[in-house]
């Protein structure tokens, strides 16, 4: 295999990666078919409806590649669970994974989603620790009733350098925000994915596909699409609603703070009024006082969310778009089978 | 002990990680060893998962790390806890004696072990994919040996393992073995063309038959009623309807994803202007 750069951290512990981390940013990445197998085995022994499977990816940089060789899941979430089982399992698994030889760097980490649902807080945060600790780290994300649908949807997402300073800094507020110009196409970048097997895996495919059945559901060409759309379309909704919500929370914040402003204003004109009468009758001018105190501003809100909720918005609508486009391809086929028939 | 009936149903992911601890073994060793995982019921065995063991093989002896097996057990349980161990596996073409050692070590651990070989060395020009469970043979009493007794082999998918399979397939091809995801339309037309060459296919043996070059098969020809039948025949007016308010819904919904991008866009130009107004009034006192 070509010459590899290592670049040996782990997350857990914590520690600073040492020594041959690369400036540029990830350009591609190449996934193991095994990895994909597993993905796909993963969320369909474990997930059941909108809960979402997570797992650890396993591999190397080699060059602007980020190699995907391997991964493992990780359990649920149970009530009985504490934050440090997950830590030792991960420890464990690794050190085991050594010992056959099996590429024990991390990575990054998957994901499953419902309907294409992913940008969340929770997200962000896993992902900017990674991103902090492992420059190279992806987030992979696994959209199962779309690849029921007939075509595999995997899609790998880092944070833009923008977005991972505004996180470092921790400073969500209105000012913040427009300071470092961020909009809500500039949170993620999508790294292109490429699927590569070793030549073994190609016989073991060949081998399948020789002794297997031919597949007798084509389940892209299927017509039917208002299920998919009534979901897609409800989930957008509640966003939305969340967004509208949002907006009218930071009117009132904006609105209130205007008001402010103009009290302010005025007192300060009466004071200085006042400040002219006395003087003009000899008395001594009234002490300044502080406005800040008397005027208390209010609270800007917080604007992440807001940014996230747009993100989201816009990822159902692209998800949206790209399954109409395809309905109406297989909508206009099947009008073309049907007249010639007539 | 229960006897399984003579099927193995193997999942595609199974062989993936065969394969791949077999290319990522340790210097001097032949061949690989390992833990299979999977459900039992009461007709066959369901291998869906597996992990390979460390091992040591030599002329007269041979060491297995029992220790790593059972650890790496607890740390898949907690992830599945319905897989259970239900035999192992080894890459090469024979069963050798040490394979019985082995083998006996499972016998430990799961009621009738089924054994699998894969033969990564291709001895035999094709990847030789065989499942045994071993039986007692011999004269009770004075010499006892062990005989495994093949089983049948099957590839069992769930649909979306299907489809990613699919995928992988299509990596054959290209001679760098890489293959990118595509997406949108271009998915839809693959899948057509797919279903041209079958159609293809079966005209071409449509011809062969009317031309007399293959006899008519009966069950085929039933076949291909069916098929000619699937396609509904509905009037022409109430098809053109049907088609037009699909057709509508999918616009519609296209103009609102559309007009929401829009808004949030427009929210986005107008958040990243002034927020308040923060100049003072500059009044002369």
């Amino acid at each position: 295999m070509a010459s590899r750069k290592e670049s040996g951290s782990t997350l857990s512990a914590g520690m600073s990666s040492s020594g041959g981390t690369l400036d540029s940013p990830v350009k591609q990445i190449q996934i193991e078919g095994l990895v994909v197998l597993k993905i796909i085995k993963h969320y369909q022994e474990e997930g059941q409806g909108s809960e979402v499977v997570q797992g650890v990816l396993l591999g190397l940089v080699v060059e602007d590649r980020l190699e995907i060789t391997n991964c493992f899941p990780f359990p649920q979430h149970t009530e009985d669970d504490a934050d440090f089982d997950e830590v030792q399992y991960q420890m464990e698994m690794m050190r085991s994974l050594r010992h056959v030889n099996i590429d024990h760097l991390h990575v990054g980490w998957y994901q499953s989603t419902y309907y294409g649902s992913f940008v969340s807080r929770a997200l962000l945060d896993s992902q900017f620790s990674y991103q902090h600790a492992i420059e190279e780290s992806v987030v992979l994300i696994y959209d199962p009733i779309k690849t029921a649908q007939g075509s595999l949807s995997l899609k790998a997402y880092r944070l833009t350098p923008k977005l991972m300073e505004i996180c470092k800094e921790k400073d969500f507020t209105p000012e913040g925000l427009k300071k470092a110009n961020i909009g809500f196409e500039h949170m993620f970048e999508e790294v292109p994915i490429v699927i590569k097997n070793s030549h073994l895996i190609s016989v073991l495919m060949w081998e399948l596909e020789d002794k297997s059945t031919v597949a007798d559901k084509h389940e892209l060409l299927n017509l039917s699409s208002s299920n998919h759309l009534e979901k897609s379309l409800q989930l957008l909704m509640d966003r939305v609603d969340d967004m509208s919500q949002d907006i009218v929370k930071y009117n009132t914040y904006s609105r209130n703070l205007s008001k402010q402003q103009q009290q302010k204003h005025q007192y300060l004109q009466r004071r200085q009024q006042e400040n002219a009468q006395r003087q003009s009758r000899g008395e001594p001018p009234l002490p300044e006082e502080d406005i800040t105190k008397m005027f208390k501003p209010p609270q800007p809100p917080p604007r992440m969310d807001t940014l996230l909720i747009a993100g989201q918005i816009n990822n159902y609508c692209q998800n949206v778009k790209e399954f109409t486009s395809q309905t109406l391809g297989k909508l206009f086929m099947a009008e073309a089978l049907q007249g010639h028939n007539n | 002990m229960s006897v399984y009936g003579p099927v193995v149903k193997i999942h595609p992911v199974v062989l993936a990680s065969i394969g791949d601890s077999y290319e990522r073994r340790n210097e001097g060793a032949s061949r690989v060893i390992g833990t299979l995982l999977g459900t039992i019921d009461k007709h066959s065995v369901e291998v869906t998962n597996c992990f390979s063991v460390p091992h040591n093989e030599s002329e007269d002896e041979v060491a297995v790390d029992m220790e790593f097996a059972k650890n790496m057990y607890e740390l898949h349980k907690r992830v599945s806890p319905s897989e259970v161990i239900i035999g192992w596996y080894a890459t090469g073409f024979d069963i050798t004696e040490h394979s019985v050692l082995i083998h006996e070590y499972y016998s430990r651990e799961a009621t009738n072990p089924i054994h699998l070989t894969v033969d990564t060395a291709l001895q035999s020009g094709k990847m030789n994919i065989r499942a045994y469970v071993s039986a007692q043979m011999g004269v009770p009493g004075k010499t006892v040996g062990v005989m495994f007794t093949p089983l049948s082999v099957r590839y069992v998918y769930y649909d979306t393992e299907r489809i990613g399979v699919d995928l992988l397939q299509r990596t054959r091809v290209t001679p760098s073995r890489t293959k990118g995801l595509t997406s949108d339309l271009s998915q839809v037309a693959s899948s057509a063309s797919r279903v041209q060459d079958m159609l293809a296919t079966v005209l071409s043996y449509i011809e062969d038959v009317l031309s007399g070059k293959v006899t008519a098969d009966n069950s085929v020809g039933r076949f291909l009623m069916d098929l000619v039948n699937k396609v509904p025949t509905i009037s022409a007016e109430d098809f053109e309807t049907m088609l037009n308010s699909n057709i509508n819904d999918l616009l519609m919904v296209t103009y609102l994803s559309n007009l929401t991008q829009a808004q949030i866009a427009l929210n986005e130009k107008l958040r990243l202007r002034p927020t308040h107004y923060t100049a003072i009034h500059i009044y002369h006192c």
